[in-house]
């Protein structure tokens, strides 16, 4: 029995109902003539509180409020990948479609078109038991993506009484029949999965497989596991949108969710502009053929941009549960926190810190719980994951705010943005000396298996000089560089040089946006290499000067941009290059 | 309720702040307009922000003074507030409600439209790309402005921040033959010169007659001030979409307009975010600011540069925090360069142009832009940590190189960041100041522009 109430109270988002006793927690429903969409948050007796999804300007007292029935849930199946979506999964061309430029109110579309024809093969037969999670046939939706139909996972399973063979079919479909018990149930290529509820999974392993960026500073200082789970934090103006937007676009998973929650317009506009002209590296396919974007952009609807977090992580996991590995990135959730805080205000409920919820560290963590490297359910055997990355913005910069402190708690890798560094337009501005990552043990085997064995030493070489820098760097504040003797000076100097050479990365310059694993251990090895040489040099008498001198270290500092991935014999001719000029100012000054 | 000639009045229960208590509502919607009539015969415009239960909390624009709680109606007009457009607009002077100021009557209308606007859709934005020459260098040249951006200057008391906006507006205004630029100037609260100041100056340059101005100024009600941003979006939004004008919105000042909500907010008694400011605050601003931009299919635009005043110059307080984490990067103002008398002292280093990237380069400005501006940038902010180190140690402890950088900043400031209010320079002159502040340096230290562009430009 549904509900059917009557509209008493508005305020902003947050409307209240009565004669709402039959509706559910979490229940969607109609509210108004208009029919806007909103979801029950709180029932006290027969009044329900409803977060209403979009605009409630003209709303009156007094108009109807109908249940569904249903809790907020997405629709899963192909056609996803490629879409542009608002915070509850409507497609933001059929918005358009139907109300031009502007997002009007109460319209209802389908998240896909139910009437596009996919070319579904079968690969189970009648006669096969299934159950919830196995795969029953394959449907190619991108040039990248090849759908894997699921039998949905909280199905009771049962022997396949009737499938249909391969051929073009919609979406309105009945594809196969199951029984079980003597009771058939129909299977469509979709289902639909409540969003606040995490999709089951089989088991899950140990993140020890790094998710490859392309961007030095994360893969090689700061590395994030497939399945990890990363926040970057930072004020604004730091670059957070750019190294998200970097992330999404080299990630070597084969889906990306991009979530724009309480974000500018044109960020969205940019990704949808350049999604299409990128080519993955890997693949060479454009790169939208693997994207889903959610966009509920800052002047959107407050309670939507509530949902497009779950609606995001939800269509994560049901492309993880096919076995692939996806990347969702949330720019940010410190709107999605604001969110969280305004409806709580709305409830008059009790404050923690700075007017948020006391239920938000709760909420955060339930989020970030839900990335994971798994085995998902059903049969074929497969394993994908969900590494989830989460901007923060935190008021004023200060880190010390509650959805910096709380988010800290629930994530391993940390990439702290520093004003300071963007200000000097050092980019990416992550600081090497803030920043975390608690996958760096777990994920050195894949490098030292692949890339090279000495990956970690060299590491944490290179990272030694940065550390050794931070600390040099208070006494020259006090008494100026030339206090230090010269084995120190050396360590400004490739410390100067790790920065602009390896740390900094220009996202728009066609060569440096992305860098391989190799060209990123070898950028790194020629560093320490230099480093160690030239403290050799000193001791054999060469001269700062001369070292500071040799043309080599402009061809170090260029070689990010001027090295393309495919031309690592360049770097190996820099290296040789290193070695002759280092032997001439040895050279030089044995002689005198 | 009563009936009188077929409109419904209501009786006001309580009067708190900005707010009015309506008793005895059974027809009112969420947002509605209100008009509340004194005894006397005057009207005043409100808004609904809640109802239910038969009442309705109104917020009253011109404020609550003088108002009684008998004797005085409130009357719920059956729509939202709507700002009438037409083509007529322009030129003309209203107040911060959109009612005629100048002494002239209402233009006629063509149409009457929702001040709050509607969220564009994002999917339905072009993104912005066009290069805006403003004829001042630092901006131009580090910091461009593009076509359906949103540029804030942040600022602090005294400075110079509206003279940079006045000459933005005037110099943008007048480039090339481009006939279908307008200036839609907003003042939030702002002093009667400052507005005045602004009005003179758009007259000088004859961009008066393509200029729209809503005035609220500083002894004008301050709730009146929620209102002045948007009306002034509605006539932006009408001219550039349905004229196929570009337009240039200057809003001043934000940090009267953020005081206003927060005493509504206040008055609401609702649990207040950071230093008093309501917890939405940040939505609150997206929804002016995010009403800059371009739509596809549309010829218009609709670019924005809302001034702001820094709370004891500090950036980190709410209001310019939430407004840089909504805009698309940020001119900020520096009180030392201001001091010294540089004009405009915008401390590069703080500031930013997000979608800059976008709107500059080959075919639009010159192939090396990029490039030589990051070049500035990375050797401004040397200079700087130079200048620190040098107020330490002395010139004596520095090195041949750190002088050179010390020669740089000076330039920097002097020729290439200096200009005269009046001083109108052309992309070319601005990129070529630009290589002669890196001339300053030796060839080795340009490590952010390719050598092509060294050989080619590099004065020795």
């Amino acid at each position: 029995m549904v509900a059917q109430g009557k509209i008493v109270w508005i305020s902003g988002p947050a409307v209240k109902a009565d004669g709402m006793a039959d509706a559910k927690m979490y229940e969607t429903v109609s509210v108004g003539e208009s029919k806007l969409i909103g979801e029950v948050i709180r029932l006290t007796g027969d009044v329900a509180f409803i977060q209403v999804y979009e605009s409630t300007s003209g709303l009156k007292p007094g108009e109807p409020v109908v249940g569904t029935g249903n809790p907020l849930s997405v629709f899963l199946g192909p056609g996803i990948i490629g879409q542009i979506y608002d915070g509850i999964q409507r497609p933001l061309k059929d918005l358009a479609a139907k109300s031009g430029s502007f997002i009007g109110r109460g319209i209802t579309t389908t998240p896909v078109d139910m009437t596009k024809e996919y070319h579904f093969s079968p690969t189970v037969a009648v006669g096969d038991e299934v159950e919830a999670g196995n795969i029953i046939g394959i449907v190619p939706e991108s040039s990248l993506i090849e759908h894997k139909i699921l039998v949905p996972p909280d199905h009771k399973g049962g022997k396949i009484t009737k499938i249909v063979s391969e051929g073009d079919y919609n979406l309105d479909v009945e594809i196969a029949t199951v029984e079980k018990d003597g009771e058939s149930s129909p299977l469509m290529m979709w289902h639909k999965w409540p969003v606040r509820q995490p999709r089951p999974y089989l088991k899950r392993y140990d993140p020890t497989v790094p998710l490859l960026t392309g961007q030095r500073v994360i893969d090689t200082f700061f590395p994030l596991a497939k399945g990890g789970t990363g926040s970057i934090p930072g004020a604004f103006g730091t670059g957070k949108t750019v190294t998200l937007h970097q992330i999404a676009k080299w990630a070597d998973s084969q889906v990306v969710v991009y979530i724009g929650c309480g974000e500018r317009g044109n960020e969205m506009t940019e990704v949808l502009v350049e999604f299409p002209e990128l080519k993955d590296p890997r693949t060479g396919k454009p790169l939208m053929d693997r994207t889903v974007l959610v966009a509920n952009t800052s002047n959107m609807p407050v309670a939507a941009r509530e949902a497009s977090i779950y609606t995001g992580v939800t269509i994560a996991e049901y492309y993880r549960d096919m076995g692939y590995d996806v990347v969702l990135v949330a720019d940010s959730t410190s709107r999605w926190a604001e969110a969280l805080r305004e409806m709580s205000g709305r409830l008059e409920e009790m404050p923690a810190e700075e007017g948020y919820p006391s239920y938000l560290a709760s909420r955060l963590a339930e989020f970030y719980e839900r990335a994971g490297r798994v085995q998902a359910k059903g049969s074929p055997e497969r394993d994908g994951s969900v590494s989830l990355v989460g901007a923060v913005s935190p008021s004023g910069g200060d880190f010390t705010e509650p959805v910096t402190t709380h988010t800290m708690r629930f994530i391993k890798t940390f990439w702290a943005l520093d004003a300071s560094l963007a200000y000097s337009r050092h980019y990416p501005s992550i600081n090497w000396m803030n920043s975390y990552s608690g996958y760096l043990a777990d994920i050195a085997k894949w490098w030292s298996e692949n890339i090279s064995k000495d990956w970690l030493d060299i590491r944490s070489q290179t990272y030694g000089i940065l550390q050794r820098e931070d600390t040099l760097k208070e006494i020259v504040k006090l008494l100026g560089p030339e206090a230090l003797p010269d084995e120190e000076k050396l360590i400004l100097e490739v410390a100067r040089m790790v920065k602009i050479g390896i740390l900094q990365q220009n996202s728009f310059d066609d060569v440096d946006t992305y860098c391989s694993p190799e060209k990123q251990f070898k950028l790194m090895k020629l560093q320490v290499d230099f480093y160690n040489k030239g403290q050799q040099a000193l001791k054999d008498g060469a001269s700062l000067a001369d070292i500071r001198s040799m043309n080599v270290i402009s061809l170090l500092l260029k070689a990010r941009m001027d090295v393309k991935d495919d031309e690592m014999d360049k770097l190996d001719k820099i290296g040789n290059d290193m070695e002759e000029q280092f032997k001439s100012v040895t050279g030089v000054k044995v002689q005198n | 309720m009563s009936n009188q000639g077929g409109v419904q009045y209501s009786k006001i229960a309580e009067i708190k702040g900005p707010l009015v208590i309506v008793d005895g509502v059974d027809n009112a919607a969420f947002d509605e307009l209100v008009e509340i009539e004194t005894t006397e015969g005057e009207k005043r415009l409100g808004k609904v922000l809640e109802v239910g239960n038969g009442k309705a909390v109104v917020q009253v624009f011109e404020g609550t003074t003088g108002l009684s709680v008998s004797g005085t109606n409130a009357k719920f007009v059956g729509k939202v507030m709507e700002m009438p457009v037409s083509e007529q607009v322009l030129g003309r002077v209203f107040d911060g409600l959109g009612r005629a100021k100048d002494g002239l009557p209402e233009p006629v209308a063509d149409s009457f439209l929702d001040i709050n606007g509607a969220p564009m859709n994002p999917e339905q934005r072009e993104y912005p790309k066009d290069f805006i020459q403003t004829g001042v260098s630092v901006i131009d040249g580090m910091l461009t402005l593009v076509r359906g951006q949103k540029l804030p200057i942040f600022s602090g008391s005294g400075m110079s921040h509206n003279i940079l906006a006045a000459q933005i507006a005037r110099q943008a205004a007048i480039i090339g033959t481009d006939d279908s630029f307008a200036v839609v100037f907003a003042a939030i609260g702002v002093q009667y010169s400052e507005a005045e100041y602004f009005k003179r100056s758009l007259e000088e340059s004859g961009a008066l007659k393509r200029s729209v101005l809503f005035l609220n100024l500083a002894d004008d009600p301050a709730i009146e001030r929620i209102i002045t941003p948007r009306v002034a979006l509605t006539v932006a939004e009408y001219l550039a979409y349905d004229l196929g004008m570009h337009v240039l919105v200057i809003l001043t000042d934000m940090t009267n307009y953020a005081e206003a909500l927060r005493e509504i907010s206040a008055a609401r008694e609702e649990v207040p975010g950071r230093k008093g400011y309501p917890g939405y605050l940040y939505t609150d601003l997206s929804t002016i600011y995010e009403r800059a931009g371009r739509l596809k299919g549309k010829k218009g635009s609709v670019t924005q540069v809302p001034i702001l005043t820094m709370p004891s110059d500090d950036i980190t307080h709410p209001i310019p925090d939430l407004t840089g984490y909504i805009t698309e990067g940020q001119l900020v103002l520096g009180r030392d360069l201001f001091r010294q008398g540089v004009y405009p002292p915008i401390n590069i280093l703080m500031s930013l142009s997000r979608i800059m990237k976008d709107g500059i380069g080959e075919g639009s400005t010159r192939a090396d832009h990029q490039e030589i501006s990051n070049q500035n940038y990375d050797a401004y902010s040397r200079a700087q940590e130079v200048r620190a180190l040098a107020g330490i140690v002395g010139k004596a402890g520095l090195t041949p190189v750190d002088l050179n950088y010390m020669n740089f900043g000076d330039e920097f400031e002097k020729k290439f960041l200096s200009q005269a209010i009046d001083e109108d320079r052309t992309i070319e002159e601005t990129l070529g100041l630009q290589w002669n502040c890196v001339s300053k340096l030796p060839k080795n230290e340009l490590t952010k522009v390719k050598d092509k562009y060294v050989e080619q430009y590099y004065k020795e």
